[in-house]
């Protein structure tokens, strides 16, 4: 298993060998997203920016209206958040070719607390006209989606975990935007997930499997731009849908499904996120537990939910 | 009237472009019922003195890939930019009027994407040195030879993000860039007048050695009156010369009076934005136009 920030460092260098467009800014922390992978093997198309990551973001912009196509380099939280006005303005509206590449999303961030836990991400980059925003399930998903932003040309927000998953796909997965995958069929209650919480997700649906309960898992990699379509198609006519995030339950996946649904009614929507408050610094298991993220406590969810009668 | 001998040519002709383009500041807000007055009257002389003397672009192609860029960071102040711009030719005079109208090129806020030779799109205050920052060390690496110039505003520049480009512009040795204060004293609101302060409220970078701190930062400084043609031009000739050479941006401060050049506005807080009366349009028409018909008639 390898974390996805090594993927991002590895697949980086291999693209900026022969891609003289591909340069990466850097917000001091090169060795905790691995940008020092690609400072260390193309060392031309690394750009130390210092601890501003306002900055980081407006020179990220005025390179890209010179061919550029940089790689923003640091924690999510400093994105989506700190440098927020700045990716609205300078590259959203613009529609400038810059790929924020938030490190350390979600919850689990090796132990640095609410401060760092980006679990509000979804719901702010969702709602940004011009915005991709892309979640990949594993390393193999990573490395498909790097080399898809690495050709996009507008902006992108892809949402990176520090620690590795039990993958999800096999080696060879090529990623598709806005497509929708089931990655687990059953026909007792639809799991629709994304990111790296696909995979406890997939973890979740076995505990289920053990208790007689189907599940068929759906890995949303993409929340914008969505093929709606294909996602209704893949959801059929199961009244049974249960959202799981590891993210804010306000505004993202859960959101973004509801929203959806609503549209078309009889279906019953769960949504297993973080609850509206903060979270703490502790060790990975430790918050997933607690949080209900775990593939435990996902499965118990998901029963409570299916004791609900259905309207 | 006497000849107008202490002036060059040069300045006459600039002079009667920057008059124009206050005009239409004027006049184009009037008409819209919206949009800055101060800020863009402040920066007419400059923006004058660099779309008709330094920057090396041109109107009927502006994508160029080897022109000049310019920031207008202040985005408030579009009107300035779009006056003078389509003095320039970058799209008719007549087009002003659509200013802040719906589906108009000409937006509240300058915008890259519907602007024939607008740079950067701005609005939200302190941005656009960072955005010059990348455009400069862009040119750097694919070796182009050209200069990137950004205005700020002396209120921008309590944004902090301003600062976080001020300390690394001088890192990445960018001497093709030149940051313009237009230090014009005034902010929308702003501090009580205190003592020193040159007009009715506090000057947002009176209490600052603005040359001390940006030569501690490592920036090449240069005081000017930012009214006066010669000053300007020889401030703009100096920093484009840096180019290559010197390893540090240059900043201009460039001292002016918010709504200069209209003496209801000069100086007045309150006309940071404004729509003039039919009187008070009146009276800037007869300040800015009928003087300069007088004064062609003498010559």
């Amino acid at each position: 298993m390898k974390a996805q920030r090594v993927v991002w460092g590895e697949t980086l260098a291999e693209i900026a060998s022969t891609d003289p467009t591909l340069v990466v800014l850097d917000g001091d922390l090169a060795t905790s997203t691995r940008a020092d992978i690609v400072a260390d093997k193309q060392p031309d198309a690394f750009i130390e920016v210092g601890i501003a990551e306002q900055n980081m973001v407006g020179m990220a912009f005025g390179m890209s209206t010179l061919g550029y196509r940089p790689w923003l380099s640091t924690f999510g939280v400093f994105l989506t958040h700190r440098a927020i006005d700045q990716i609205r303005m300078l590259v959203s509206q613009t529609k400038a070719p810059v790929r924020i590449a938030a490190a350390y999303s979600g919850l689990l961030n090796g132990s640095s607390g609410k401060t760092h836990q980006d679990i509000e991400d979804f719901a702010i980059m969702r709602a940004m006209p011009n915005m991709t925003v892309i979640a990949p399930a594993d390393e193999y998903e990573a490395a498909s989606v790097i080399r898809w932003a690495a050709e996009h040309p507008g902006p992108v927000y892809i949402r990176f975990a520090r620690d590795a998953v039990t993958p999800v796909f096999p080696e060879d997965h090529v990623f598709e935007v806005a497509k929708p995958v089931a990655v687990r069929n059953g026909s007792d209650v639809t799991l629709i997930s994304t990111g790296v919480q696909t995979s406890r997700t997939l973890d979740a649906a076995n505990i289920l499997a053990e208790a007689g309960i189907e599940a068929q898992v759906i890995h949303l990699a993409t929340l914008k731009p969505l093929d709606d379509a294909a996602l209704l198609s893949l959801i059929g006519n199961q009244e049974n849908v249960v959202t799981v995030e590891d993210h804010s339950r306000i505004g993202g996946l859960g959101g973004l499904v509801a929203e959806l649904l609503s549209e078309r009614g009889g279906t019953r929507l769960t949504r297993i996120g973080l609850e509206d408050r903060w979270s703490e610094s502790a060790p990975n298991e430790f918050l997933l537990e607690k949080y209900g993220l775990s593939a435990e406590r996902v499965a118990e969810s998901v029963k409570a939910s299916l004791l609900i009668t259905a309207r | 009237m006497t000849a107008v001998d202490h002036r060059s040519h040069d300045h006459v002709e600039l002079d009667t472009l920057a008059r124009r383009a206050r005009w239409h500041i004027v006049n184009t807000v009037a008409t819209s019922k919206a949009g800055h007055i101060g800020g863009p009257l402040s920066a007419a002389d400059l923006l004058t003195a660099l779309y008709f003397r330094q920057l090396r672009i041109d109107p009927t192609n502006p994508s160029n890939p080897d022109r000049d860029r310019f920031i207008l960071s202040k985005g408030h102040c579009a009107i300035g930019l779009y006056s003078v711009l389509a003095l320039r030719g970058y799209f008719p005079e007549e087009e002003l009027a659509t200013f802040d109208h719906g589906d108009s090129r000409l937006q509240g806020h300058p915008d890259m994407l519907l602007t024939p030779g607008v740079d950067a799109s701005t609005g939200s205050l302190g941005q656009g040195l960072s955005a010059g920052a990348g455009m400069a060390l862009a040119a750097k690496r694919l070796e182009k030879d050209f200069h990137t110039w950004v205005m700020v505003g002396d209120g921008e520049i309590e944004e902090g993000m301003i600062w976080e480009t001020v300390i690394s512009a001088p890192r990445f040795r960018l001497d093709n860039l030149t940051l313009i204060i237009d230090l014009n004293g005034l902010q929308q609101y702003g501090w009580p007048r205190g003592e020193g302060d040159r007009f009715d409220r506090s000057e947002p970078m009176g209490h600052v050695d603005l040359e001390a701190v940006f030569r501690g930062f490592g920036w090449q400084t240069l005081s000017i009156d930012g009214h006066d043609w010669e000053e300007i031009l020889t401030a703009y000739a100096t920093a484009n010369e840096r180019r290559g050479v010197a390893g540090t941006p240059t900043v201009i401060i460039a001292n002016t009076a918010k709504g200069h050049g209209i003496s209801f506005t000069r100086g007045t807080y309150k006309w940071h934005n404004g729509i003039a009366t039919t009187e008070e349009l009146e009276l800037a028409h007869s300040e800015l136009i009928a003087e300069l018909l007088l004064e062609g008639n003498d010559r």
